[in-house]
Parts: structure tokens; sequence; C-alpha cells
């Protein structure tokens, strides 16, 4: 394994972990947009609250990584992906802006018109930052993003079948993987009407999603060869762990078995991510610039894999025991002193 | 295709020189506006740590709830300084890409670090919120000084990079590519320890003059109990203590520029012609090629860059035309930002000479009309000095390498993302106010006691 491979396989980790974690709270962003009317929806909401309320901001760090090292690494697929993907990516970056500070205003907020209008924005940046992500990604796949600076056309890398694809299966994927997490929370938490709540609406979601990836494979054979070629054939082993995955977590929710489930959708969600590069691999921005090709000199590449691995030897540890006042704080357990 | 032209013909037509202007504007408004919040994030958290551990060691109830009051303040603050940082990193590739694309790499280990630094920090605030009362006291504290220590840090790396842009070191370029690039190098470039110093101890400056400022404005209108007292006197004293420190350091940061980029002090000063016992020039216009109307202090400049009365000073004759700072921006900045610092050193020796003489905060009311406005003044002086730093720094965005007209995306329509992130920042400003004030007020509604929300949100 080269450097560059090294750097590909941490950057490609906290993709996953963004996805999984901050996914989640998107999620659990258009829950609380399913939540129902205020008086209905309040308990909904204030236990969505309590669930991302420690770990969300951690969560979305996990965006910062991958950008800093995406540029830091391969500082050409960077500017390439940037500078064509200008539109979709500052619509994303206003959702975030939208998404964070409303989250924390409406805890601040003490009127019932100042929470709706702050759990809105909420809500609202929760669907479509992570739809613009997956459009941005439905845009490198499908190979419509060049090398070079502003190559490709600012409209059409992600107004197309394959972006369009790419978000709403964000979307969805954000959905249940909240969906299924809120359920094991609730029944930790000792709301199990609640779980009830989310479970009904989670297989739901995982029923669209069946739906909207049967009809990508359609899409992406006739808007994406490439990458269809690539995951139907190197990937497909993959491709059907994540197939085999999500099912299970389906059936696993169905019966109620929570904790399951969730490592289930988990490991479905992380087999999508993972087919992805793999189906493309060793190419980086489709058709043809390679990671090799991207990559930044050894000295940069090395000293990057250094700063990570400090990072995580400190991260490690402190994620620990912030996760362990999360989960107490789910229990609602009352303070020692 | 037809359909995208007409879009885009409506959008913005090509890449245009008033693209250009408008990333360069957007640029300066996310980082003028995410600075201040950036200094809240470095100094509130020691602030609060500061007055959690005095409150512990007093057992004083009033510096506990002032932590605790800080503490739901710097929830909000974090929030909104967080993603107006992570906005400033996709900004970097949507509105510089050529900039990233070419020297990414080599400015990407300080960033890296950064995000590490980042992490932490939001990972230790998440712990210090949501554990008051639930971990021992002194675990409580400890997460707290993480979070002071990591903001620090961040600050420390954002720096770094910044610093290399203004002097870049640690590559070679041949061939139109970047190469034999020694990260550490670059990140551990000249700038840094003048920079670096400079913006940490304006942090501080700007987080204790805004809070005393806060407390200021309450203790005008009559507030004269303990909690009030405490909340003016603390920060206050923190940042009065920073002011002089400020000016030393101003000093050595002058120094080193007079040395690094001889032509940004130029600018700052308007010194249009080297000489040697270079006057100081305080206030004037610029107009043409001379200044008009300053204060002049003879031989001042070549002592405060050099040390002695001979010393040489670069002027503006020496810069081609082309490679000019606007002149008159960068020094009115200049003059503004010293201004504010030697108002504030003379507001922070009031201050001193009350406390010295009799234990008390000054008596006259003027004392709190100027405190009240010296966060403000803060404020004004750190946007003037970056200023001074950034728009020196032009018409290079890696100076003496790349020109900013070079490093802006070529993609059009560039002024409607400007005009987008404009009217967020806007909004975001006039919310964050308003959440803060609700805030003020001491009733229990903080963002990091859940339990306690069902009552006060079913009405």
């Amino acid at each position: 394994m080269d450097l560059a491979q090294i750097v590909l396989v941490v950057m490609w980790a906290g993709v996953t972990l963004y996805a999984l974690l901050a996914g989640a709270d998107f999620g659990a962003g258009v829950w609380d947009l399913l939540a129902g009317r205020s008086r209905e929806g309040m308990p909904r909401r204030e236990f969505i609250e309590r669930a991302i309320g420690p770990v969300w901001e951690a969560n979305h760090v996990w965006l910062v990584f991958v950008l800093v090292v995406l540029w830091t690494a391969f500082s050409g697929v960077f500017a390439a992906v940037m500078s064509t993907l200008y539109i979709p990516l500052t619509l994303a970056a206003l959702g975030i802006i939208a998404r964070g500070t409303a989250f924390a205003f409406r805890k601040a907020a003490r009127e019932l018109w100042q929470q709706r209008l702050f759990g809105g924005a909420f809500a609202l940046s929760s669907v479509l930052t992570p739809y613009f992500f997956g459009a941005v990604a439905g845009g490198i796949a499908s190979g419509r993003v060049p090398a070079g600076l502003a190559r490709g056309s600012i409209f059409t890398s992600w107004l197309n079948p394959t972006s369009a694809l790419g978000g709403v299966l964000a979307v969805l994927v954000c959905v249940y993987l909240a969906g299924a997490y809120l359920c094991g929370d609730a029944v930790k938490g000792g709301r199990p009407d609640l779980a009830e709540w989310f479970r009904v609406r989670a297989l739901a979601a995982a029923a669209v999603i069946g739906v909207v990836a049967l009809g990508g494979i359609a899409i992406l054979w006739w808007d994406a060869r490439p990458l269809y070629e690539g995951l139907t054939h190197r990937a497909l082993p993959i491709l059907l762990a994540s197939v085999v995955f999500g099912s299970a977590s389906l059936v696993l929710l169905w019966y109620r078995r929570y904790s399951p489930a969730r490592a289930a959708a988990m490991l479905g969600v992380i087999a999508i991510l993972w087919g992805w590069p793999l189906a493309q691999y060793p190419v980086m921005l489709p058709p043809a610039l390679t990671y090799r090709q991207a990559a930044a000199e050894m000295s940069v590449l090395a000293a990057t894999i250094v700063v990570i691995a400090v990072g995580v030897l400190l991260i490690a540890p402190s994620m620990a025991w912030l996760i362990s006042v999360q989960r107490r704080g789910l229990r609602g357990e009352e303070p020692p002193a | 295709m037809g359909t995208w032209q007409w879009a885009a013909g409506l959008v913005a037509g090509p890449a245009s020189p008033q693209d250009l202007i408008a990333a360069r504007t957007q640029m300066a408004l996310s980082l003028g506006w995410h600075i201040v919040l950036a200094c809240l994030g470095v100094g509130m958290p020691t602030l609060m740590v500061l007055i959690e551990w005095r409150g512990l060691r007093t057992g004083d109830e009033a510096y506990r709830r002032l932590a605790l009051q800080w503490a739901k303040a710097i929830g909000v603050l974090f929030a909104a300084g967080a993603v107006s940082g992570t906005i400033l990193s996709f900004e970097l590739g949507l509105l510089w890409p050529a900039m990233m694309g070419m020297y990414g790499q080599v400015i990407g280990l300080p960033f890296a670090a950064e995000g590490i630094a980042f992490f932490i920090e939001a990972i230790f605030l998440g712990i210090y919120l949501y554990t008051w009362n639930r971990v021992p006291p002194k675990a409580h504290l400890f997460a707290g000084l993480a979070v002071a220590f990591s903001g620090a840090l961040s600050a420390f790396l954002v720096v770094c990079a910044n610093a290399w842009m203004n002097t870049p070191v640690g590559f070679a370029v041949a061939g139109g590519r970047v190469r034999q690039v020694s990260p550490w190098r670059a990140m551990f470039n000249p700038a840094v320890p003048h920079e670096v110093l400079h913006m940490i101890v304006a942090a501080f400056m700007v987080t204790g003059f805004l809070v005393a400022g806060v407390y200021a404005v309450g203790l005008l209108r009559g507030g004269t109990d303990r909690r009030h007292r405490l909340g003016f006197i603390v920060p206050f004293t923190l940042a009065a203590a920073f002011t002089p420190v400020q000016i030393v350091v101003g000093d050595y940061a002058g120094k080193s520029i007079h040395e690094l980029q001889p032509a940004k002090l130029a600018a700052a000063e308007a010194l249009f012609r080297t000489q040697a016992g270079a006057p100081l020039s305080v206030g004037g216009f610029v107009s043409g090629d001379r200044l008009h109307y300053s204060i002049e202090i003879p031989k001042a400049l070549s002592v405060l860059a050099g040390g002695s009365f001979d010393t040489v000073v670069q002027g503006l004759d020496q810069v081609p035309r082309a490679d000019r700072a606007p002149v008159a921006i960068v020094h009115l900045a200049f003059d503004l930002m010293v201004a504010m610092a030697f108002a504030l050193l003379l507001l922070s020796a009031w201050f001193a000479w009350s406390w010295w003489r009799r234990r008390d905060l000054p008596r006259s009311r003027w004392f709190l009309r100027f405190a009240a406005l010296s966060g403000v003044a803060a404020v004004v002086a750190t946007e003037a000095g970056w200023t001074v730093t950034e728009v020196g720094r032009q018409p290079w965005t890696v100076y003496g390498h790349m020109r900013t007209a070079d490093a802006v995306n070529p993609a059009p329509g560039l002024w409607v993302g400007f005009a987008l992130v404009l009217l967020v920042y806007l909004v975001l400003t006039v919310v964050i106010l308003y959440v803060l004030r609700l805030l003020r007020t001491e009733r229990p509604v903080a963002p990091q006691e859940p339990e306690e929300l069902p009552e006060a949100k079913a009405r």
C-alpha cells in the first residue's frame, strides 16, 4: 500500500463516519420535519433534540476533516470539484449554516413561533444539505467533473439523472439511519411509544429506498455506464452485501430487534459508500484522472498521516467520554452531586 | 443545451472582473464575520474556566451562576463560529480553487491539524455543556480547559496558514507545478511568530472588552449586584492586562513586517519615498502618490521599524505600480487599529489606577460608558488589523507567487453566491444578537438542560 492509498482510505473513512453520524443527524432533522403539528410533535422533537444534542456538533466536524484532507493530499481534485460544482456546494454550505445555527437557536428560543421558525429552518436544511451532497457525488461519479478549473458545466454537472438519484438516495438513507437509531434510543430512554412511531415510518422509508435503488440501476445503466459497469463487476460483492445488510436491518426492525437492526443498517450504508470508490478505482475523477496522478508529494502525504495519527490518539478517548455522556443523558440519569 | 445557456446568461454571463470583486468581498465578509466569533471561541472558554475555578475555590455561588450563564452563550456562539468556519473552508475551494489546486498541498498541513484541534474542541464543549452537575467538578473544569486550549491551538494553526500566504516558503515551482514541498517548513514560516501572538492577544482583548461591555451596560442601568460587578471586573481585568502586551507585540509585528514584507509596511505608513530617518505619519489621506495633512513624527518610523534613527525604510517607490496594495485603505486601517489600541490602553490605565488607589471601579459614569464601547473598539481594531494584513498583501494571494486575480474561480456567476451569502450573514447576525439577548435573562432555559423544556414548550 503506498502513502496515497493510505490517505485515500483514511479520507474515505472520514466520509463514512460523516455519513453514519452526521447523516443520522440530517435524518433526525427530517424526522423533526415529519414529527407532526406543534402539540403532538413536541415529545418527538424533544426526544430527537435530546438524542442528537451533545454529539451533533462533533459529528459535523468530519466534513471539515474530509475537505481538508482532500485539499491537502489531492489538491487538484479538490479544486476541480469545488470550481465546477460550486452551485450545489454553496447551497449545501448555506444549508449547513442554517441547520447548525437554527438547531442551537431553537434550544434557546422560548416562544412557540420562534421554535417553529428555527425548527423549520433546521428541518428544511436537513433535507436540502444531504440532497446537494448526494447530487455532488452523482456529478463526480458520472464523470461530469473534468480535471482542471471549472471545466465542467456549472449546471448539468449537478442537474442530471445520476445526481438526482444520488441526492434522493442520500436523503432517504439519512432518514432510514436516523429512524433505526432513534428506535433504539427511544427504547433505551424508556419511551417505547415513540419507538413504535419511528419504527413504522422507518420501515416505510426502507421500502422507498428499495424502489429507488432498483430504479437507480436503470438510471446508472442509461446515464453513467462506466459506473454501472464497475458496480456490477468489480464492486458486485460489496453491492450485494449492501442489499443483504439492508434487507436484514429491515427484518430486524420489523421484529423490533433494534440494536442489531441499527448495526445492519450501518453496515448496509458502509457497503454502499465503499462500493462507489471500488467501482471506479483507481480513477478519482472519471473518466481518467487517477489518484496517483492527483496525489500530493510524499513529504505532504507522510506529514498528513502523522497529523492524523496523533489526532486519532487524542480524539478516540475524548469521543468515548462524549458518547458515554450522551448515553447517560439518554437514560435521563440524574447528576451525582 | 439551449436552456442552460439561457440560464447561464441570466445568472451572470462569463466570469468577469465583477466576479473577482464579488469573490473578494465575500471572502472578506465571511472572514470578518468569523474572526469575531473565533476570538470569542478562544477567549470565552478561558474566562469561563477562570471564573468556574474561582467559584470552586471560594464556594461563591455568584461565580458559578456567572459561569453557567456564559456557558449558555458559548453554546450559541460556538455553533455560529463552527458553521462560519466550515463555510470558510468551503469558500477557499469555491472562490479560490486555482490557489488551492496549486498550493493546497503546501498549506494543507496546518489546516489538517486545525481540523483535529477543532474536533477536540467540539467534543469537549459537548461534554462541558452537558455535564454541569453530572461529573465531578474537577473533571468538568478539565473539559473546560480542554476547550480553551484547543481553541487557542486552532487559532494558532489557522494563523500559520495565513502567515504562509504572507511569507510563502517550503516549496519550489518548476514547469508550472509545485515541487519539493516541505510541509513543516511551510507551516512554521517566518511570519508565524508575530501573526500568531498578535492574533491570540487580540482574541483575549476582544472577548474581555466585549463581555465586560455587556455588563457595563448592566451597571449603567443600575444593576449593582455582585454578579454584575463580577461579570464586569473579571473580563475587564483580563482584557486590560493584555492591552499593554498587545502594544509591545504590535511593535514586534511592525519590525517583522519591515523585514519580511516591506511593501506592506510602506502601504500601512503611506511612505512613498524610500528614506533613512523616515517619519511616522499619523492620519491624513492619500491622494495620488502623496499623503496629505498627516501629523509627522520625525524619524519615528525608522526607530519603530529598525530600532535606530538611521534605519532605511523602504517606500512605495521601490514597488512596481502594479504590485502596490491600495495604500489609502491600508493606511487608514492601520491608523484605526493603532488609535483603538491606545484608546483601550488609556481606559485600562484609568481602571488600573482606580483599582490600585481604592480597590474599586472609577466612580465616574463616563468610565462605564467608555467601557461599554470598549468591546466595539477591540473588534474594530481587530478588523482593521486584518485589513492591514490581508489588503496589505494585495495584489497577491500567495505573496510574490500568485496574484488574487489568478486565484479566483473562473466560473461565472460568483456575484450571485455573494448576494446569497450576504443575505444569510445579515439574517444570522440579527438572529444571534437576538438569541444572546434571550440568554441574558436569568430564567433557566439552558440548551444544556433538555429535561426542563417540556413545560416551557407546551403552551
